[in-house]
């Protein structure tokens, strides 16, 4: 069991790789973010169907990935990643610069990776201008092997075009990224529980601490180098008077 | 010396025996009170209840006083020891102390006070003062909320409740319990029907200061998870719950006194409806059939024994209720008739009234605190003032019609001061209705 | 947005002012024991008299790390632990995840299981439903409404027993598909239940919505507008009973829902009174759909064809139904092997919950249970 994570872990530059590589082609810009293809016309759902059309899209521009991938990936082509060109990405490009890192979309779901500093500005515009008023998770991913650890993930909705957009910030240890919580109010406990996993710290959170767990827990659960099986031994045997939790 | 004090004592002796009685008998009638509201409960709510403690549970009340009294007497670390050790005693000596004025027949009563209503009214408001220094004892802040809660709530109840009894002795011209369920019979009429609004006031008021759902706020148990008995286990506990029932029963009997005739039977004065003097023969008779029948049908042999001693009891009651009815005219048992007769109506009529209790608790919500003061206030109040305002004018313009029945001009001017105080409870409700606007919360 | 959002309002609770009358404010605890927390929430009160100055929710006390022990599973082995999530509602969550891996493998689950996964889910949200309205009722003071719901919550448990044996966390779908074949009756106990269900929730009804106590503990209670509901990332009944008409079932139709009629019942007000309105109305609209589902299930098999062993591709997927509480989002990350890279829940209760200290200011404490109850919140969700 405990070996599991080490196991695990390369896998993780897999994907890991793929912002650089999609990275490239972002240049020419991007998605639709909305995911489902048929955007253009009928109100497209976001969640769309699941069948046909990732398998199209897939094959392309993953062979890259896996090259640096030291555990087996995958062997049939799998959906990859796909650019693509799209108005709406263009416009968020044309007013962010560089701020809009790459865009891309997995399983016709649109994905727009940011720059961490320019965070809090570009949520304002989707809020405000785009409309994606609803935040409906935010979350981190953790990839060890990479430069910048982690992916914040924030999941946006918009009732008005009923779309759903990913939004990612990718973050190192020990750098913080600007809080959306004045944005979404609602990104105040996501964000929390964000710090509490993954030890992210937000900026300009009115009340950054830990939100699941014990105030004092040291170590941070979903960090893919916290083993499974670890505890704050220390607070448990302090707090619970047991040696161990298990 | 002995025989001196055997002299002073003779006339109190039947008083002691019926207080022996009655300290006796309460707490297992409590206990049987608890188990009714459980099956009532039960059976509003498409289940059974308690079944397992004798047949159907009947043994439940003898075995819930058991496990209170061995349990673990736990007084807080933080709390007032004495005080917390005393209040729960004074809410139950307040409680049983009213039942001294209550008459149960025209025989059965401890004490017949000439102020006995008033007696009943100030001592069991006394009951408070338990709820209100165990709160505080427990230190601890439900407790605390809840004893605040249930002093309010008395203080502004226990109004309305004195304004609806008014009514009730204004219309009997006495406080003597006895002698008001004498005007009744003289009157051949019960004042419920002469003061259906002070009745139904004091019906409301007498939940709210007995503290039952829908205005159970001291120990609302969502909120102040068990109110000032929070702190309190074992049977000190059981001392609260205790006084809490005493006070339903005392109140029940205010009612039936007051408001429902007493011991009289339904159509006491008209020759015609004798006939109802074998219903509770009858009643005894039936339930006494019933658990002969279902004695059979129990699982073990105890429940079977206990359920045909059952049945003897009934038939015994029967027997007791049965001879006066039988017996050649001019015999004891004749004599004994009003007596046996009149508690049996009397209970009748207190445990009729407090299913009307138990119904109200399991089909309504809980009212908040601000709405239930509210209630008392802008309605209760100022209805039962208004209330006893026009009944006393009624009175004032028929008051020679009293004596001996009452005659159309008194009915008629009755049944106008009713609608006329009904049309200003109306009116009151629509305005506390119509400003919703500011938020209900500033109240407080 | 401003005034949702105050910094200031950071919970510190600790500084116990002086109010007005001199009085020391105080602070409560309530729970994590206490008979209304609906489980082991904890909610610090600040309160002048019996007003609500401040609250503050403190969780966590039922987390048992849920998406750490998702990376350590296979794809397959992880769906039973979804259903411990929300243990009330458990085959909407199990349908979520299924759905999501689908999604993430590209494979769709044949039209006979997207039926029949409709029609359970369906019931789960009438089950879950009634679980709210007795627990609130309860909250509230009204003790008898709870029987009379488990009485046809039972009855929907029966069902759930026959069709997979297991009445609570049914773990009923799996990936790809349905394990089971529908047990010979499942119409005619689905349409049995669906056609009496409707005089019971009328019956319900009777009890409570025009009694004018009930009106006065919900009418006006923790309101809470669409926008604010919006920004505080609110979903489900919550944020219909603000008015905004917004149903993932008809946003992004999954499972079979496309094929049925049905309305969207919202709010006006936003208050408690309208989240108990609008649940009720969808319990009904709930048993329409499984009236129409029952009458037409396709033939055919009711497993996609995958292996036995699930390797999703590597990518991620976000993928979000409706479950009775709101939007439960499954966000996956596949690495390409057997067991799921990150598999992050997006839980309605958690975020719901949120909007508690909005809605709960200023009001008496007897109105926090009554705002605990209409957020209808598992802490089994909230925690993972």
């Amino acid at each position: 069991m405990p070996n599991e994570p080490e196991d695990k872990q390369p896998p993780t530059n897999t994907p890991g790789d793929r912002p650089a590589e999609a990275g490239t082609p972002s240049g020419d810009a991007s998605a639709k973010p909305p995911a489902a293809a048929p955007a253009a016309a009928a109100p497209p759902v976001a969640t769309g169907p699941k069948p046909a059309a990732p398998a199209g899209a897939a094959a392309p521009a993953k062979p890259a990935a896996p090259s640096s991938a030291p555990p087996a990936p995958p062997k049939e082509a799998p959906p990859k990643p796909e650019p693509l060109d799209n108005d709406l990405v263009k416009r968020y490009k044309a007013r962010f610069g560089d701020g809009i890192r790459e865009a891309w979309q997995d399983r016709k779901q649109a994905i727009l990776v940011v720059e961490g500093a320019r965070l809090r500005e570009i949520a304002k515009y989707l809020c405000d201008i785009e409309k994606f008023n609803l935040l409906s998770d935010l979350t981190a991913v953790d990839w060890p092997r990479r430069e910048k650890r982690f992916d914040v993930v924030l999941n946006l909705y918009s009732f008005e075009k009923n779309e759903r957009l990913r939004l990612k910030v990718f973050v190192g240890d020990g750098e913080s990224v600007p809080s959306v919580s004045p944005v979404w109010p609602t990104a105040n406990w996501l964000e929390r529980e964000a710090y509490d996993m993954f030890g992210i710290v937000f900026e300009g959170h009115p009340n950054l601490k830990r939100i699941l767990l014990p105030d004092e827990w040291q170590g941070f659960p979903l960090r893919k180098d916290y083993d499974i099986l670890t505890q704050d031994t220390a607070w448990i045997r302090e707090n619970l008077g047991i040696e161990s939790g298990q | 010396m002995l025989n001196s004090l055997y002299e002073f004592f003779k006339p109190h002796l039947l008083p002691l025996l019926f207080a022996a009685v009655i300290v006796a008998v309460l707490p297992l009638l409590a206990g049987y009170v608890v188990l009714l509201e459980r099956k009532v409960m039960a059976d509003m709510q498409a289940r059974l209840g308690p079944m397992r403690v004798g047949p159907h549970g009947l043994l439940q009340p003898i075995a819930d006083a058991l496990k209170l009294l061995l349990k673990e007497d736990i007084i807080p670390e933080n709390a007032d020891k004495w005080i917390f050790w005393l209040a729960p005693l004074l809410s139950v000596t307040a409680a049983m102390l009213a039942m001294a004025a209550i008459p149960f027949g025209p025989f059965f009563q401890i004490a017949n006070l000439n102020v006995g209503l008033l007696f009943i009214l100030g001592v069991g408001s006394m009951g408070i003062f338990g709820i209100v220094l165990g709160g505080w004892a427990s230190n601890s802040h439900y407790s605390l909320l809840g004893a605040l809660r249930s002093s309010a709530q008395l203080v502004s109840y226990e109004t309305a409740a004195g304004m609806a009894v008014v009514s009730g002795v204004l219309l009997g011209g006495t406080l003597n319990t006895r002698g008001l369920v004498e005007a009744q019979a003289r009157g051949h009429v019960w004042f419920v029907f002469l003061a259906p609004v002070g009745f139904f006031l004091y019906l409301v008021a007498s939940i709210a200061e007995t503290n039952r759902a829908p205005f159970d706020m001291p120990e609302a148990e969502s909120e102040l998870v068990a109110g000032y008995m929070t702190e309190y286990s074992g049977f000190r506990w059981a001392l609260y719950f205790l006084a809490e029932y005493t006070n339903m029963i005392v109140v029940a009997s205010i009612a039936t006194t007051l408001f429902l005739g007493g011991w009289l039977r339904p159509f006491s004065s008209w020759h015609k409806a004798d006939f109802l003097d074998y219903v509770p023969m009858l009643l005894m008779l039936l339930v006494a059939g019933y658990s002969l029948y279902r004695a059979p049908k129990q699982p073990i042999s105890v429940q079977k024994m206990f359920m045909v001693a059952v049945a003897g009891l009934c038939l015994l009651l029967a027997v007791i209720l049965g001879l006066p009815q039988f017996a050649p005219a001019g015999s004891m048992f004749v004599a004994m008739k009003p007596g046996v007769h009149g508690a049996f109506w009397f209970l009748l009529k207190v445990g009729t009234y407090l299913y009307l209790f138990l119904w109200l608790r399991f089909t309504f919500p809980r009212y908040r605190f601000d709405q239930l003061m509210k209630l008392g206030w802008h309605l209760l109040i100022p209805v039962s003032i208004v209330n006893v305002f026009s009944l006393g004018i009624a009175l004032y313009l028929h008051r020679s019609a009293a004596e001996g029945g009452y005659g159309w001009g008194m009915w008629s001017s009755i049944a106008v001061t009713t609608v006329f105080t009904l049309l200003i409870a109306a009116w009151l409700l629509r305005k506390s209705e119509q400003p919703p606007a500011t938020p209900a919360v500033d109240s407080f | 947005m401003a005034d949702i959002y105050s910094p200031d309002s950071s919970n510190d609770l600790s500084n116990v002012e002086t109010t007005v009358l001199g009085a020391d404010e105080i602070i409560i605890n309530m729970g994590p024991q206490h008979p209304s927390t609906h489980g082991v929430l904890r909610v610090k009160l600040k309160l002048d008299g019996e007003k609500i100055v401040d609250s503050e929710c403190i969780i966590g006390y039922l987390h048992r790390g849920v998406e750490k022990i998702a990376e350590h599973r296979t794809y397959q082995q992880f769906a039973p632990y979804v259903d411990r999530m929300d243990y009330v509602a458990a085959v909407s969550n199990g349908l979520g995840y299924c759905e999501t891996v689908e999604k993430l493998m590209a494979v769709e689950a044949p039209p006979r299981a997207r039926v029949i996964r409709t029609i359970l889910t369906e019931l789960q949200r009438i089950a879950s439903h009634l679980v709210w309205l007795g627990t609130h009722a309860l909250d509230i003071g009204a003790l008898t409404p709870i029987f009379y719901c488990f009485r046809e919550r039972e009855e929907i448990l029966k069902i759930f027993e026959k069709y997979c044996g297991a009445r609570l966390t049914t773990h009923a779908f799996r990936i790809g598909g349905l394990q089971y074949e529908a047990y010979d009756e499942l119409e005619k106990d689905t349409e049995r239940f669906c056609k009496d269900f409707k005089h019971k929730v009328d019956e319900y009804e009777t009890l409570l919505t025009d009694n004018r106590i009930w009106l006065g503990r919900t009418k006006g209670i923790g309101v809470i507008s669409g926008e604010d509901a919006i920004a505080m990332g609110a979903t489900g009944p919550v944020v219909r009973a603000s008015g905004v008409q917004w149903d993932i079932r008809k946003a992004a139709p999954y499972a079979a829902y496309d094929q049925y009629e049905f309305d969207i019942p919202t709010g006006k007000n936003g208050d408690t009174f309208d989240r108990y309105m609008v649940r009720m109305e969808e319990m009904r609209q709930s048993a329409r759909i499984c009236l129409q589902a029952i009458e037409n299930i396709p033939t055919g098999p009711i497993m996609a064809r995958i292996g036995k062993v699930l390797k999703p591709p590597p990518g991620e997927v976000y993928h979000a139904i409706e479950a009775p509480k709101g939007e439960l989002g499954y966000y996956i990350v596949s690495d390409g092997t057997t067991q799921p890279y990150r598999v992050r829940i997006r839980p309605p209760s958690f975020v719901n919950l949120q909007a508690f200290d909005k809605m709960v200011r200023g009001h008496l404490v007897a109105d926090v249970v009554a705002i605990i109850g209409t957020l209808d919140i598992v802490l089994g969700e909230v925690d993972r």
